[in-house]
């Protein structure tokens, strides 16, 4: 990038707020996603939503590439950058109000997931979408995400809380969508439509979300299964039953033994499946929803149920899971990981074919996920180094996408396009859908200027 | 105390290819879970702060990507090798670890300089010297002249780095404990068996009571008490500067004089002297080196084995308590659960846990005095937890958080005393 350009945006952010050495390049060169990465040509750190319309402005009218990027732990290539400009939003990061009367909060973009959590159930109020990386990720990047997480199957992802936005257009100009009204229909809904948009319609730099009442207690439990076909039948049972577990994760035997070796919290070692369940809201009611389930996960004929004895047991259990992808990582130097989601009654299937299809290709994969949303994460160990192991890999992905989309099924479920996905797309929504996403994104940015070759 | 100043050390630069382990390298998935453990990460929110960053670095140097640029090594040198980063990895990296082994690879190919020779290979293998070096800073103590000094501010006008060490230097004992103590101690009541105890140089030099403490315990369970004379420094501060043959020289000399005692176990009251000889084994490879890394235990492991014994010494002592987790404790010897159960043995005592008890406090080696800007907003964040837990004495088993966090709470909690573990059962068996 040019030495002159670069200046001209350092009189925006200042010296200090200007990355440019080679060195701060290339760490801001990848994010969480394997076998990508792509050096920027500058990085800026915004401390103001101001600052971040007057770079849109001067980089909307040099015609150059400008890519939000919150803490980089992103899974498909969104916040790379190719000799463009970064704009990361760790600065961004306060807490702009918690709203009790009308639950909500609002937040800058660089907020961290589990920080906002903190602050509004000290206070008694509940903010459910947790990724799995929620100590780690930006709420904007969870927005442009719409990240899931361990509580998806109750409580939905991150669109059902998204209320309003702000957001720094292509060329500097700010759009305000929705807000704290909880009804709202004066034309089109434009808020949902950011949501999801992976950077490439807008820069959010503000955002309001809704609450909801901290529930009153929560049961934790973890069923463990000899038969794998039986664990996943048993969360298919469970959801025909009528319950509604906050959390319903499945961990399969690769998997289990990963996250063991790392977080000792007594995870077996000789079944083919775990599955983590947590009920929550009222004392009575979860009492009689965990007898339920403990009811059904013995009928699927689980060798052993348990249940945490108390809050730090529980905390100790549903961490140890949200370390499963990083867990893993430790029996091979790549992890190849997708999150292929169906219809949650075609788990079972699912989980064959996944099975199937690494048998075939020859590859190991370990499986965990959101199976209670249906939206298992196959992770493929390997080694980025064993270029032929790796077209193997890929060629049981593809495999994989193609059953999910005949069952009904997504290609991502909570990852996003990006880089990584983006050929099957078109596969996935046709010709019209590419078309209409095309035309949005010409409405939103003509220029074609933010975050250019995600998604299509 | 070791007087070192990294900044010191002319970055060499040299483009040469390393010849790191490049698979350890490579394990890092980028998934970031170390980020918001990293304690300069948490101060600047930069990559290159961070240990994800400071992986990708060594790695991009290895592959030949980037350079040993003075920029890149500036990066990597704010690193405080306090390894949270590793303790948060759950596949195994540990950044803290590589970016210390890069440094010696570094140096195996370009040398020591001057002042690391001088420090890293005269000095400190030698406990006389190293005493010797320490006489003019007690003449200085005691001949008032540090009052003088502090009363004029003439320290101003100090390079800074040395008036960061005359602010961390607490009184000294007239002569250091490895001098005065006797090479046995014997076991009160019936024997129960033999250690061998590593006295640290600071521990010996700065804070004899506590090692004092230390062996009076030990003797206390039955325990005979061995402290060779002759022990030289474990060779952590040779770690620190990159000279790998210093660390091996002084793994080789301790293992021969701990090899002619018979003990059961080496116990040491310095987190970091532990850390570094659990890691004789790796660093050597031969058995006698396995052999002696699997007897060495943190004197609270030892205690922590003997609660039943133990708790009829101790009295009553009502003060609100809390710990810091010494990096080389916490992270380096994964423990964490031995030091609290040893407190809360103690009757009486209001034990309140301290908010992310396990983060740095910024002493790190000697970070404090060649990282100073980023070394005190450490401090500072430990400072303010430790003011928030309302403790009135705060507890920690490691010298250089011993200094650290004297220095923080001298300027900023007076009421609030700082004290080695050991010394806190002392003064509970006195009490
Ligand atoms: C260990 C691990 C576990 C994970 N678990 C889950 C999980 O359970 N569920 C899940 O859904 N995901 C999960 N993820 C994926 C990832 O954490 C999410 O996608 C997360 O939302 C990314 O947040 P980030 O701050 O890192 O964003 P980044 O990776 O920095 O960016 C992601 C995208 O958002 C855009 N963006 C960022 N900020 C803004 C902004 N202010 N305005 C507009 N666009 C913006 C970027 O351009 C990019 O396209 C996991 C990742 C890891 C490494």
């Amino acid at each position: 990038m040019e030495r002159s350009f670069i200046k001209e945006l350092q009189t925006i952010v200042g010296e200090k707020h200007t990355l440019s050495d080679r060195e701060s390049l290339a760490v801001y060169g990848y994010d969480s996603t394997p076998e990508l990465e792509s050096l920027p040509g500058v990085v800026l750190l915004p401390g103001t939503a101001a600052e971040v319309g007057r770079i849109m402005r001067l980089c909307h009218g040099a015609g150059v590439n400008v890519t939000p990027r919150g803490s980089g732990t992103n899974l498909s290539g969104g916040s790379l950058s190719a000799a463009g400009v970064v704009v990361q939003t760790s600065r961004l990061n306060r807490i702009i109000e918690v709203d009790e009367e009308n639950l909500t909060a609002t937040v800058e973009p660089g907020v961290i997931t589990s920080v906002l959590h903190r602050e509004v159930e000290s206070r008694g109020l509940f903010y459910p979408p947790d990724p799995g990386s929620m100590n780690i990720s930006t709420m904007g990047g969870n927005v442009a995400e719409n990240s899931g997480g361990l509580r998806g199957l109750k409580y939905g992802v991150t669109a059902d809380y998204v209320m309003g936005l702000e957001t720094v257009l292509a060329d500097g100009d700010l759009l305000r969508s929705g807000g704290k009204v909880v009804k709202d229909v004066a034309g089109y809904n434009l808020s949902p439509l950011l949501v999801s948009s992976e950077g490439t319609l807008g820069f959010f730099t503000t955002i309001t979300v809704k609450l909801i009442p901290r529930p009153q207690g929560k049961i934790t439990m973890l069923a463990h299964f000899p038969v794998l076909q039986d664990a996943a039948l048993a969360v298919s049972a469970i959801i025909a039953a009528k319950v509604i577990p906050a959390t319903l994760e499945f961990l399969d035997k690769v998997t289990i033994k990963c996250v063991e070796d790392y977080a000792h919290v007594g995870l077996p070692l000789d079944v083919d499946a775990v599955l983590l369940i947590e009920v929550d809201g009222h004392p009575v009611v979860i009492a009689e929803e965990a007898a339920a389930v403990a009811e059904i996960c013995r009928k699927h004929r689980c060798s052993f149920f348990q249940t945490a004895k108390d809050a730090a047991e529980a905390f100790k259990l549903t961490e140890a899971r949200r370390t499963a992808l990083s867990a893993l990582a430790r029996l091979k130097p790549t992890t190849i990981l997708e999150d292929a989601t169906v219809p949650r009654s075609c788990i079972a299937a699912m989980l064959k074919v996944i099975q199937d299809a690494a048998k075939r290709h020859n590859v190991l994969i370990g499986t965990f996920g959101h199976a209670g949303d249906g939206n298992l994460h196959p992770t493929c160990l390997t080694d980025e180094r064993d270029k032929e192991e790796i077209a193997r890999a890929h060629a049981a992905f593809a495999e994989i996408f193609n059953a999910a989309i005949s069952m009904g099924g997504t290609i991502t479920g909570e990852h996003g396009v990006g880089l990584a996905k983006k050929k099957y797309l078109p596969k996935l929504v046709g010709e019209s859908g590419i078309r209409i996403m095309r035309g949005i994104k010409q409405a939103f940015d003509p220029k074609g200027i933010l975050n250019p070759g995600k998604i299509f | 105390m070791v007087v070192m100043n990294f900044d010191f050390f002319v970055l060499f630069v040299n483009k040469e290819v390393l010849n790191m382990d490049y698979v350890k390298l490579i394990n890092c998935m980028r998934c970031g879970m170390c980020l918001p453990s990293c304690p300069t990460y948490r101060e600047t929110f930069l990559e290159t702060a961070s240990p994800r960053g400071r992986v990708a670095l060594v790695r991009k140097l290895q592959e030949g990507e980037l350079e040993q640029s003075e920029r890149l090594l500036e990066y990597l040198s704010l690193c405080l090798d306090c390894q949270a980063c590793a303790s948060a990895c759950p596949c195994g990296v540990n950044a803290g670890e590589l970016v210390a082994e890069f440094t010696c690879e570094r140096k195996e190919s370009s040398g020591l300089n001057f002042m690391e020779d001088l420090i890293l290979r005269k000095l400190v293998p030698h406990p006389d010297r190293l005493e010797t070096s320490m006489t003019p800073m007690r003449l200085y103590q005691r001949s008032g002249l540090q009052k003088l000094v502090r009363t004029l501010g003439i320290l101003k006008m100090f390079p800074r780095p040395l008036a960061r060490m005359e602010g961390l230097l607490p009184t000294l004992h007239s002569r250091p404990l490895r001098q005065e103590i006797s090479e046995v101690t014997a076991a009160i009541g019936t024997e129960r068996g033999t250690v061998g105890f590593f006295l640290g140089c600071v521990m010996s030099l700065i804070f004899s009571d506590a090692s004092r403490a230390t062996i009076r315990l030990l003797s206390s369970l039955g325990y005979t008490v061995i402290t060779p004379r002759n022990q030289v420094c474990c060779g952590a501060p040779n770690m620190l500067g990159g000279d790998m043959e210093g660390v091996k020289e002084a793994a080789r000399t301790n293992i021969g004089i701990f090899a002619a005692h018979e003990v059961d176990f080496i116990v040491t009251d310095c987190g970091g002297c532990g850390a570094e000889l659990k890691k004789y084994g790796h660093h050597i490879g031969d058995e006698a080196a396995s052999a002696f890394s699997a007897k060495v235990r943190d004197i609270s492991q030892i205690l922590a084995h003997h609660t039943e014994e133990l708790a009829p010494l101790l009295k009553p002592l009502p003060l609100k308590v809390t710990y810091h987790d010494p990096c080389h404790i916490a992270h380096c010897q994964g423990i964490r659960k031995e030091p609290r159960d040893l407190l809360k043995l103690v009757p009486d005592i209001d034990y309140r846990e301290l908010e992310t008890a396990d983060a740095c406090c910024g002493s790190a080696g000697t970070y404090n005095i060649t990282k100073p800007e980023m070394s005190d907003r450490i401090l500072q964040r430990k400072i303010d937890t430790v003011r928030s837990s309302g403790a009135e004495v705060l507890v920690t088993g490691n010298p250089g958080c011993l200094l650290q966090l004297k220095k923080g709470i001298n300027d900023q909690l007076p009421g609030v005393r700082v004290m080695h573990l050991t010394e806190v059962l002392a003064l509970s068996m006195d009490s």
